[in-house]
């Protein structure tokens, strides 16, 4: 959905600047300042006000055990995240991403019950992952056709697949090492051992965003397609690439989960895509594209992930949490609107001032 | 010789697109595509196995189908106008199961009030929906994802581990689902109802036709004097009152709703709409498509039980069935723009 019916309102920030520029005093405006109080900025101060607060007053939550678990539960999402930011950034999106999940899950199911090599079976469902992507990318790139419906379509054609390929069936007797890997910790730290991978991932899509001329292109997308193809990004190509990026990474989150819960089904990783999007647009990223920050969105995923473990140790039902979830990023999408409208109305009190004076 | 060959050629051509235009009409109905898939996934499963078209396959046809499709016309008034509603499952969730909780409480209560309170309660969390996304200004998509989980969260909240069954609710309520009027399901019937009476509304009035103005061009639309918060704020009342509608009739249909109802419908019935040819970037598309689309998806299930096709290659057959209907749209569009060039650059 790069557009709705008001395509104005999206960019407060943008807005706020010409309105301010001719009244307001210079040093407001440095980069610096624009960068301590932008929306992700505000992501990254909410999720450092919430651990501080937390470490304090919740008995339990400030120990190597929370960290764990805490790291052990967002990773499917912080991994899917990444490729989802720059997706979403470009004014696409990608909703299939629990499905190659889900589909990468099945393949290693099989795979390793017909007595295959692990690692043969784990380089193969990683194919897989990367040839849903290049589907995806085929027909947004190449045919042009629409990111939300394409990847409705593929959502449903990868969770058949997955169905297809295992069935009812589950398959659980992946090798112990393997499995005690996926959960093990780095020592006394409580951080998961995998957690060395998901940084990597993590560098590499935050290299690529904010210091590649690639991913400066990729937000020249999301403002106008028209005017970056004019420039000579290709944007064809870009957002190909994007698609084969987040079928890789989606497939890694199926490796992980699978290996995690030691459990190869075909609904893993389930509804999965509405989750990362979530925390995605609460990382301070426009649904409209051209805005957002790697920064923001680690910080969203991780705010998420540990209210819902603070709320789960006060024995908190889950319920609560998909509520939480919700209001945070209803609030977190109308707090900068209802924010520029209130500066709007100043600006115009002001300007009727001094235009009686 | 040349002009020889001009008079032959030009009578030739005539007829040809005379023939092509008399035909246009019906070949541009964007719910043409779809109502050639349905046929023949109808028709093919019956030469297979004859017993799909008996009057109980029919009805089961008809039943499985009806609550997607009321869904859908919803989410059709919202995609048109380029918003969407994500929430539909947890809304319907939440009236199915407060159609439950009525029924517990007042046993007796006449069954038309159910219904009217159920479709109230719809707007109400619609009205949740169109208020912020007009207000705020606030994409559908974000703001509705949102809602998808807060009104789930409310759900949870209200029927943690309880569920109402069949059992709970008066017989007369459940017999909407199994009784048949003139062969059809009666609940089927309201929706073939809600189909009629919004697809008239979309094409004969003024209100109707400005929701297809905003989606195509929300500024132009501004700008020609509709009034399109107002507009959206009323597609998404009308939304939320449909999936209000479907949550008392799923009550009514199914064994059991509890804090889980509805769960993951919203892509089902986007898709319903997609497949349908409702363009998801808004303006064009049709609640009828939108309808048929939903008795696709839901007859493919019953196709594949009935010609033993192992069942799960249904949403995989789903998936391609929503590619492929983006990929005919598209090439509609194409060359619906190159005939337009053309046309006009004669003009010129």
């Amino acid at each position: 959905m790069s557009e709705t019916t008001t395509p104005t309102n999206n960019a407060p920030a943008p807005a706020a600047a010409p309105t301010r520029r001719p009244s307001a005093t210079p040093w407001r405006k440095t980069r610096a300042a624009k960068l301590l109080a932008s929306r992700d900025a505000i992501t990254i101060y909410a999720l450092a006000v919430f651990l501080v607060y937390a470490s304090i007053s919740i008995p339990r939550f400030a120990s190597p055990v929370t960290t764990g678990f805490l790291l052990l539960d967002v990773i499917p999402v912080l991994l899917i995240a990444m490729p989802m930011t720059l997706i979403i950034i470009t004014g696409e999106i990608d909703l299939s991403v629990a499905s190659i999940a889900g589909l990468t899950s099945a393949t290693m199911g099989v795979l390793w019950a017909g007595g295959m090599d692990i690692w043969l079976v784990l380089a193969i469902s990683l194919l897989v992952g990367v040839v849903c992507g290049i589907f995806n990318g085929f027909l947004i790139a190449v045919l042009g056709l629409p990111s939300l419906a394409v990847t409705i379509g593929t959502l449903a054609l990868f969770r058949g697949l997955a169905l297809v390929t295992i069935g009812d069936n589950a398959v659980a007797n992946f090798p112990k090492s393997l499995t005690a890997f996926f959960t093990s910790k780095l020592g006394a730290t409580g951080i998961p051992t995998v957690m060395i991978g998901v940084v990597v991932v993590i560098i590499f899509f935050g290299v690529l965003l904010h210091f590649t001329p690639f991913g400066r292109g990729l937000f020249g997308m999301g403002y106008s397609k028209e005017a970056a193809a004019f420039v000579g990004i290709k944007v064809a190509r870009s957002k190909f690439w994007l698609y084969v990026a987040s079928g890789a990474v989606s497939a890694l989150a199926g490796i992980f989960w699978t290996l995690r819960y030691t459990s190869a089904r075909s609904d893993n990783a389930s509804g999965l895509e509405l989750a990362v999007i979530a925390a995605v647009l609460l990382g301070g990223v426009s649904i409209f594209g051209g805005k957002g920050s790697i920064p923001g969105v680690l910080a969203g995923v991780l705010l998420i992930g540990s209210l819902n473990y603070a709320l789960r140790l006060g024995r908190v039902s889950d319920v609560v949490l998909i509520t939480v979830t919700g209001l945070l990023l209803i609030l977190s999408v109308v707090a900068p609107s209802i924010g520029s409208a209130i500066r709007g109305w100043r600006h115009t009190r002001r300007a009727h001032h001094n235009a009686a004076q | 010789m040349n002009s020889a060959l001009e008079s032959r050629k030009s009578p030739n051509k005539q007829p040809s697109s005379r023939g092509w235009t008399a035909a246009a009409p019906v070949l541009r109905l964007r719910e043409l595509p779809v109502f050639i898939a349905l046929s023949v996934l109808v028709i093919v499963t019956y030469l297979i196995n004859p017993l799909f078209l008996s009057a109980q396959g029919v009805k089961d046809l008809l039943l499985n189908a009806t609550i997607v499709m009321i869904l859908a016309v919803g989410q059709t008034l919202l995609i048109i106008t380029r918003n969407i509603d994500l929430s539909v499952g947890s809304i319907l969730g939440l009236v199915a199961f407060g159609t439950g909780s009525i029924f517990a409480a007042m046993p007796d209560i006449p069954i038309i009030a159910v219904f009217v309170i159920g479709m109230a309660f719809g707007v109400v969390l619609g009205a949740v929906n169109g208020i912020l996304v007009t207000v705020a200004k606030v994409p559908a998509l974000v703001i509705t994802l949102g809602t998808l989980y807060v009104f789930r969260g409310l759900n949870n909240a209200w029927a943690g581990g309880k569920q109402y069954f069949a059992g709970d609710r008066p017989d007369a309520f459940g017999a909407l689902s199994v009784d048949t009027f003139l062969g059809f399901p009666i609940i089927t019937l309201v929706a073939v109802v809600v189909v009629i009476a919004v697809a008239l509304y979309m094409s004969g009035t003024r209100p109707g036709r400005d929701l297809y103005a905003i989606g195509s061009d929300p500024d132009a639309a501004t700008a020609f004097g509709i009034k399109v918060s107002k507009r959206v704020l009323l597609a998404f009342l009308a939304n939320g009152a449909l999936a209000g509608l479907a949550g008392v009739l799923y009550a009514s249909r199914f064994n059991s709703v509890g804090a889980t109802t509805g769960t993951g419908m919203e892509l089902t019935v986007i898709a319903a709409a997609v497949v349908g040819g409702v363009a998801i970037f808004g303006g064009s598309g049709s609640v009828t498509g939108a309808a048929l689309g939903a008795l696709l998806l839901t007859t493919i299930t019953s196709s594949l039980t009935a010609v033993r096709v192992d069942k799960f290659w249904q949403q995989a057959i789903v998936g391609i069935l929503i590619l492929a209907a983006i990929i005919i749209d598209r090439v509609a569009s194409l060359r619906t723009a190159k005939k337009l060039r053309i046309s006009e650059a004669r003009n010129v």
